[in-house]
């Protein structure tokens, strides 16, 4: 099992969580002494860096959001001088304004460790050609896994995006063993192969990705396999903790978030309180050594949930489940929390429906009602009345074991539910609240 | 031999919204297929469109393009008297043959009247009411 930081990798948890408190009262401390904005966010909640004396005394504090980047742009929130600064970042917010990030080279160096981490816990390493075929630019993903791919040794190639052929070429003749790109692009890339007699299990070496800046799934990634004999990573992380940070390690089985580097916590979005692992909610982010802009509590506005138990790579750091949709997307449904993609998961598991549904929610009296039009796949049709009724029933027990609520399911014609491109709008909300 | 008594029956998933069923027979319209029969069953928001046609691939081909959900179900047509009483002599007869009808629709043609049945093996059915001398009628009146 290789590691690149074997000691912090692999910290007995009680220990990681004394060096997460010290780094937190370090960050906190320094915080309330340079930083404007912190100073007085702090002192709104009534809190004072004294009052941090465990990990746990880190829910004392406020939340930061994108809006706080936003509203302090261009540089607000850097609480170093300006000398001490050697990159900036900026994202298109989709938005007003973009978001500018900055780093120092202390920065730069443990985003760097961080990818390098990963991509070590990926079984990539000096042996390895790394093709980035993310965006270089202002956009992280291109540099992030640039450093972190020269940090472990591997032989990087900064391909960039667009020019799929070209791309299959670079893979061919350069040997690129590993490919960093969005889950898209690569699964564009096996079609772009099989149209140029390109075979990437005879024909290549590439037999791992790292695939991120978008959502995708464990049914794309058994694609992906089949396809391509390629064993594909998920990587998850944003600009405003640093850029593309995070990958599931080996095993597989959710992305591990360094624990000396980042403190992980999942939180009810409309209350605030930090969840259990295992519940879902929203990721918030604390970067505990983060110099020129440090994020605490930073609500990425990603669902998601804290996998439990150990992983048995022997990382100790937490793992984290694929991003499940977005917290704005959340509904309510009397009182409980509900997500459009556990709604979805839940949908895909049953052959007989297709992948295209709505939302309705509605109220009458004082209780919400969620009704769920999902289309009937052309070859599950039935003459049988009874039979339909019961897949109905079946969905419709599904749901409510999925989601703690019950919905009603409606039966749709196949295409007679709007399609989407880009970002769908699943849900309709009668409610006047 | 009981082969010519099988009809096919198409069964058409459609939402219970206004217009939905004259889009139906608009596809039928378009493709020059003349309807036989025809029934619609109704569960809570969606029902079933059963109807016998003249030339059911034509039109099975011509939904299944424009992305209806729809299947072939064999169903069998019972020539029944046109007087008081006929359906309760074939109901009677199917009965005591032990042949057990999950739905039933009539429809007139001409001088006689007929009960369009759906059982559960069709063949086999069609079997027993012919050895019991009640008539069927062949498939090839309603699907050319
Ligand atoms: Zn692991």
């Amino acid at each position: 099992m290789a590691y690149y930081n074997e000691k912090i990798e692999t910290m007995p948890k009680g220990e990681l969580a004394k060096l997460q408190y010290q780094e937190l009262k370090k960050l906190v401390t320094r915080l309330y002494d340079s930083s404007a904005f912190y100073h007085k966010k702090m002192d709104e909640t009534g809190v004072k860096p004294a009052d941090i004396t465990s990990i746990t005394d880190i829910t004392k504090l406020p939340f930061m959001k994108k809006t706080d980047l936003r509203d302090n742009y261009p540089d607000g929130l850097v609480c170093v001088p300006h000398d001490d600064l050697v990159r900036y970042h900026v994202s298109s917010g989709t938005t007003g304004k973009p978001t500018v990030v900055a780093y120092t080279q202390n920065d730069i160096d443990l985003w760097s460790e961080c990818v390098a981490r990963s991509l070590v816990s990926c079984g990539i390493g000096k042996k390895d050609v790394l093709q980035v075929c993310y965006g270089y630019g202002l956009f992280t993903g291109g540099l992030g896994l640039h450093y972190g791919g020269e940090k472990v040794g591997a032989t990087v190639i900064p391909a960039s995006t667009g020019n799929s052929e070209r791309q299959i070429e670079l893979i061919q003749d350069l040997k690129t063993t590993v490919i960093a790109c969005t889950p898209s692009y690569f699964v564009h890339l096996i079609d772009v192969a099989k149209k140029m007699g390109v075979d990437f299990k005879k024909d290549t070496l590439l037999r791992t990705a790292i695939l991120g800046a978008e959502p995708w799934t464990d049914a794309m990634r058994r694609y992906i396999y089949a396809e391509s004999g390629v064993t594909a990573h998920n990587i998850f992380g944003t600009s405003e903790i640093s850029g593309p940070m995070f990958t599931d390690c080996s095993e597989l089985n959710g992305m591990h978030i360094c624990g000396d580097i980042a403190y992980t916590e999942i939180i009810d979005p409309k209350t605030g309180e930090q969840l259990p692992p295992g519940e879902k909610g929203e990721l918030t982010i604390t970067v505990l050594k983060k110099e020129a802009i440090p994020m605490i509590r930073y609500r990425i506005g990603d669902i998601t949930s804290i996998i439990e138990g150990d992983c048995a790579c022997g990382r100790t750091s937490p793992r984290i489940d694929r991003l499940q949709g977005r917290v704005d997307d959340m509904l309510i449904i009397r009182g409980i929390n509900v997500f459009p993609s556990a709604i979805e998961h839940a949908l895909l598991k049953n052959p007989y429906l297709t992948s295209h549904f709505m939302i309705e929610v509605s109220r009458t009296g004082p209780l919400d009602d969620m009704l769920v039009k999902v289309e009937l796949k052309p070859d599950a049709m039935t003459d049988s009345i009874t039979g339909l009724m019961e897949m109905q029933m079946r969905t419709e027990r599904a749901l409510r074991d999925a989601l703690n609520v019950s919905a009603k399911i409606e039966l749709c014609p196949p295409n007679s539910l709007p399609r989407f491109e880009g970002k769908a709008k699943r849900v309709i909300d009668h409610r006047v609240i | 031999m009981t082969e010519k008594y099988i009809i096919k029956q198409l069964s058409i998933f459609s939402e219970n919204k206004a217009g939905k069923l004259a889009a139906i027979a608009k596809i039928f319209l378009d493709t020059g297929v003349s309807i036989q029969a025809f029934n619609i069953a109704e569960a809570n928001n969606f029902g079933v469109v059963r109807a016998i046609v003249d030339k059911p691939e034509v039109a099975f081909n011509e939904f299944a393009k424009q992305n209806y959900a729809l299947q072939y179900t064999d169903v069998l047509a019972i020539k029944m008297k046109d007087v008081p009483g006929g359906l309760y002599e074939v109901a009677n007869l199917l009965g005591g043959l032990g042949i057990n009808i999950e739905y039933a629709y009539a429809f007139r043609s001409g001088e006689y009247g007929a009960l369009i049945v759906k059982v559960t093996n069709p063949r086999e059915a069609a079997l027993k009411i012919v050895e019991a001398g009640i008539e069927l009628l062949p498939a090839k009146d309603y699907n050319f």
